[in-house]
């Protein structure tokens, strides 16, 4: 059963690297760079759901919905805004100046949540009726259950706007062609900001998951599960959504695997060995396309 | 303008600023007992940022080959040379004259220096055919790396890191290295060989098809690179006398990519006033320590938003233009109010 | 006597399509042939498998009597070929001087160390160096942009730049993609002129891949026609331009009525 159960745990911490990578992957798809500030959102999400959660009754299904659903309508708005001061000013500039912009987003929102919310890590609280279900020797929490449960919601509704709404498919034909989705008069700014709050929204769903069953948050708690999400993005083929969600299932489950190995102390390291394999032998990720430079 | 144009500039040979840096470093030495020790200090940060600028700047501003692990090999190079001061042969085998120690010290960062490039290679061949994005990733996955691994060798501290460093670090080494880092690297860029990192920079395709080995110049330029990362790692072990793993983490290496890109990529002259401005920053943000960091990141997109080619890169030209036009404006002006 | 340059029955695939299929071409020393055909024939499919930017899937290419088989890019240009591209790869960072220079890595005599010693050896040889790319940049009438960067050359000059570069590897066979391209008449006069004359005084084999007809009829003395990745046709400039199946392949094409008044 020990096995079984170390899948059960891989797959909800796999879902929440799935709903953050899909950010990655999306941001990645229409402006083809590494929004490195997209774990802080993660972060922030969480501590949205700290602060409004005294204000919903405790631990009730309602309740714990609506701080959802503010934390990803406040990580929209600061993903959106994020794009709109840092990232649009920057359009066409080198790669590296837009990837250091982000990295210093991604400081400035780890050191000001330091200010303002303090270093010292804080307790999150129960959102939701929690119970424990055992099956035999196998324990499920009701918070894994709603992992699970939420991504499976959260990923199917975002299929339904990318392949059955229009801003889906403008954010498809800037993914595929930025100057042509122009020409046809696709505003592509628009569809971008569109990108990175629909993203964050995600992140910010990621967080309060991430905060429920791991119910210690602090300003940095978003950087190791960032850069295993990234992970993931690369690891199902950056810029192509299911491999997103496949690649977070994946690595959360090889993650949890190795935690309870011998060789748990190389944790960390693990979601960069397989981001190295993956880099090295198949560049284009598992769903990815190769694609070659034109001479 | 069919006259051919002056041959060109006559600079400055490098062997004569090397030379005139080495001769500052010894009289800064001489009299280091003089200066206030915090200026030393400081002086001692601003060179070890120096060299790993100037060597990031190899790698990512002439080859272009965008590092996030040049923190990675600093460590590298931190843990042999201090695990040889430090652990391997703590009571200094030859001897406590100045010269000796001076040997020895020498010693163990040529040998961090070599374990550094030693590991540029093993990153550099698998990683190299990678680009950009994919690249930078795949450094800082390696330097992550190294990091978990040294957090896991207890004979050097493991996690809680190696303590107890003997302070062989002066201003006089850092000065030296600095300078022979800068020399280094300016004379392999500024030949026929070393427009082939620029070349590969500019063009991969266009530099095969005239016969340049573009993967070789990107492996050199990782090996040469990794080498000084390292001895600047030595130096650094030996100045802070403790190192932990993660302070070689990958903030660190964004650090120096910072310097490089501030600097202007492939301009060293800007890279090391890049390097000497942003180690002096945080000691000018002291006072307000708690937005100091707020302020640091802030300033770095704006800087990246509104000087996106680095802070030094003036168009001279344009200004000297912009200037004489509004001189000979001002001067027609009084002359009309006359 | 064995061709300089020879393709044997050379096929490449993308997938399932071939973008050149079971070529044959040799060029001999010191001939200047032209390649010719419709949009997407496979012209520039051809330079990328002499050049081996692609391998062939099948089918191999030889220079000089030597198979090239697995030699990447910069090896082959070792060996003496050399390329300009269709659309202009210049060291767009690097002085005119500067991009010169680097085709120059070949002919070094001195090695990187002696780049760092710096001594009479590495001076003398960056000063012979440094010589013989001014005397090209001089034919060329490049010299006044000496120090500009190449991105900010004009477009012609940039074209010219990319054929010096060339000839700065000291090549045996010179690949020239569409030179002509983005050029009036009378800039397409001075070409014919300068590819005759590069030819005389560098002793080269050129293969000149070209839509102008002006341009190709001007100074080829064989020409082969590529349509849909096949050779349809090869011979002198007046066999090519009364061959039916060139004027077939070309019907319909902007390029039909200049092939029939020449």
């Amino acid at each position: 059963m020990e096995p079984v159960q170390q899948l059960i745990n891989g797959l909800s911490l796999g879902a929440i690297y799935a709903l953050i990578a899909l950010g990655y992957t999306m941001v990645y798809g229409v402006l083809r760079f590494i929004n490195f500030a997209h774990a802080d959102v993660f972060m922030l999400g969480a501590f949205i759901g700290y602060y409004t959660a005294p204000l919903v009754p405790a631990e009730t299904v309602w309740g714990g919905l609506a701080v959802l659903a503010a934390a990803m309508l406040g990580c929209a708005v600061v993903g959106m805004l994020i794009e709109r001061l840092a990232y649009r000013p920057l359009r066409g500039a080198p790669t590296l100046n837009v990837l250091i912009t982000a990295i210093g987003v991604s400081l400035l929102l780890e050191y000001s949540g330091q200010v303002f919310f303090g270093a010292t890590p804080r307790t999150f609280p129960e959102l939701f009726p929690a119970q424990r279900f055992t099956l035999g020797s196998l324990v499920i929490s009701s918070n894994q259950v709603l992992v699970i449960g939420v991504t499976l919601a959260l990923v199917a509704a975002l299929q339904w706007i990318i392949h059955r709404t229009r801003i889906g498919t403008a954010m498809r034909a800037v993914a595929q062609n930025p100057r042509a989705a122009l020409l046809m008069g696709i505003n592509t700014n628009r569809v971008i900001a569109f990108t990175f709050g629909l993203g964050s929204a995600l992140a910010g769903a990621g967080g309060i998951l991430y905060a429920l069953n791991y119910p210690s948050i602090d300003p940095l708690m978003g950087v190791a599960p960032g850069l295993k999400a990234f992970t993931a993005a690369i690891l199902g083929g950056i810029g192509n959504i299911p491999g997103a969600a496949l690649g977070g299932l994946l690595l959360g489950i090889v993650e949890t695997l190795v935690a309870g190995s011998a060789l748990s102390t190389y944790k960390d390291a693990i979601a960069f060995t397989i981001l190295l394999i993956i880099l090295f032998f198949r560049p284009a990720g598992l769903l990815g396309k190769r694609t070659t430079e034109k001479v | 303008m069919d006259s051919p144009q002056p041959k060109s500039k006559k600079r400055p040979r490098p062997q004569l600023t090397l030379g005139a840096t080495l001769a500052l470093g010894l009289l800064i030495s001489a009299f280091s007992g003089a200066l206030d020790p915090y200026f030393l200090d400081v002086l001692t940060s601003m060179g070890i940022a120096v060299i790993l600028a100037v060597s990031l700047n190899l790698v990512t501003g002439f080859t272009g080959q965008f590092s996030l692990g040049h923190a990675g090999f600093m460590s590298v190079g931190a843990y042999i040379s201090a695990g040889i001061t430090t652990a391997l042969f703590a009571g200094n085998p030859l001897g406590n004259s100045a010269f000796a120690q001076s040997g020895f010290f020498l010693g163990s960062l040529l040998l961090g220096g070599l374990g550094a490039a030693f590991a540029g290679l093993c990153v550099g061949i698998p990683s190299l055919r990678l680009k950009g994005d994919y690249l930078a990733l795949v450094t800082l996955g390696f330097g992550e790396i190294i990091r978990v691994v040294f957090q896991n060798i207890e004979p050097i501290g493991g996690a809680l890191g190696l303590n107890g460093i003997p302070p062989y670090t002066s201003v006089f080494w850092v000065i030296t290295w600095a300078a022979l880092t800068v020399f280094v690297i300016h004379s392999l860029v500024h030949s026929t060989y070393g427009r082939g990192f620029v070349a590969t920079h500019d063009d991969e395709i266009a530099a095969e098809a005239i016969g340049l080995d573009t993967t070789r110049y990107k492996i050199v330029a990782f090996v040469v690179g990794a080498f000084f990362a390292g001895v600047a790692g030595g130096l650094y072990a030996h100045f802070r006398l403790s190192i932990v793993p993660t302070g070689f983490d990958f903030t660190k290496s964004i650090e120096i990519v910072l310097m490089v890109i501030l600097g202007g990529m492939g301009n060293t002259i800007g890279v090391i006033l890049a390097a000497v401005l942003l180690t002096l920053l945080p000691e000018v943000l002291r006072p307000i320590a708690a937005y100091r960091m707020v302020l640091y990141s802030l300033l770095l997109i704006v800087l990246m938003v509104s000087r996106p080619r680095g802070l030094f890169n003036l168009n001279w030209a344009a200004l000297l233009l912009h200037l004489k036009k509004r001189t000979t404006e001002t001067l027609t002006k009084r002359g009309a109010a006359k | 006597m064995t061709p300089l340059l020879e393709i044997a029955n050379a096929t490449i695939r993308f997938g399932g399509l071939s973008a050149v299929s079971a070529i044959d071409l040799a060029i001999g020393s010191g001939e200047l042939v032209g390649l010719i055909g419709p949009n997407g024939a496979g012209k520039t499919t051809a330079f990328n498998l002499i050049t081996g930017v692609y391998p062939p899937s099948e089918g191999r290419v030889c220079f000089g009597g030597r198979d090239l088989t697995g030699l990447p890019p910069y090896a082959r240009a070792r060996l003496g070929i050399a390329r300009t591209f269709q659309n202009i790869r210049l060291f767009g960072s690097l002085s005119v001087f500067d991009n010169v220079r680097a085709a120059c890595n070949l002919h070094r005599a001195t090695s990187p160390l002696h780049a760092l010693w710096r001594g009479k050896a590495f001076r003398d040889d960056e000063a012979a160096i440094a010589t013989q790319v001014d005397a090209l940049l001089e034919i060329f009438n490049l010299g006044r942009y000496r120090d500009t960067p190449a991105a900010a050359l004009p477009y012609g000059e940039q074209r010219r730049l990319e054929i010096v570069r060339c000839l700065a590897t000291r090549p045996k066979l010179l690949l020239l993609d569409e030179p002509a391209a983005g050029m009036n008449p009378a800039e397409k006069t001075e070409l014919v002129a300068l590819i005759q004359q590069i030819q005389r005084q560098f002793h080269l084999s050129i293969l000149l891949v070209e839509h102008s007809m002006r341009v190709v009829m001007g100074v080829c003395q064989r020409i082969a026609v590529l349509d849909h990745g096949v050779k349809i046709a090869e011979g002198s400039p007046a066999e090519i331009q009364h061959n039916p199946a060139v004027i077939e392949a070309y019907l319909g094409e902007d390029h039909s009525e200049n092939l029939a008044h020449h």
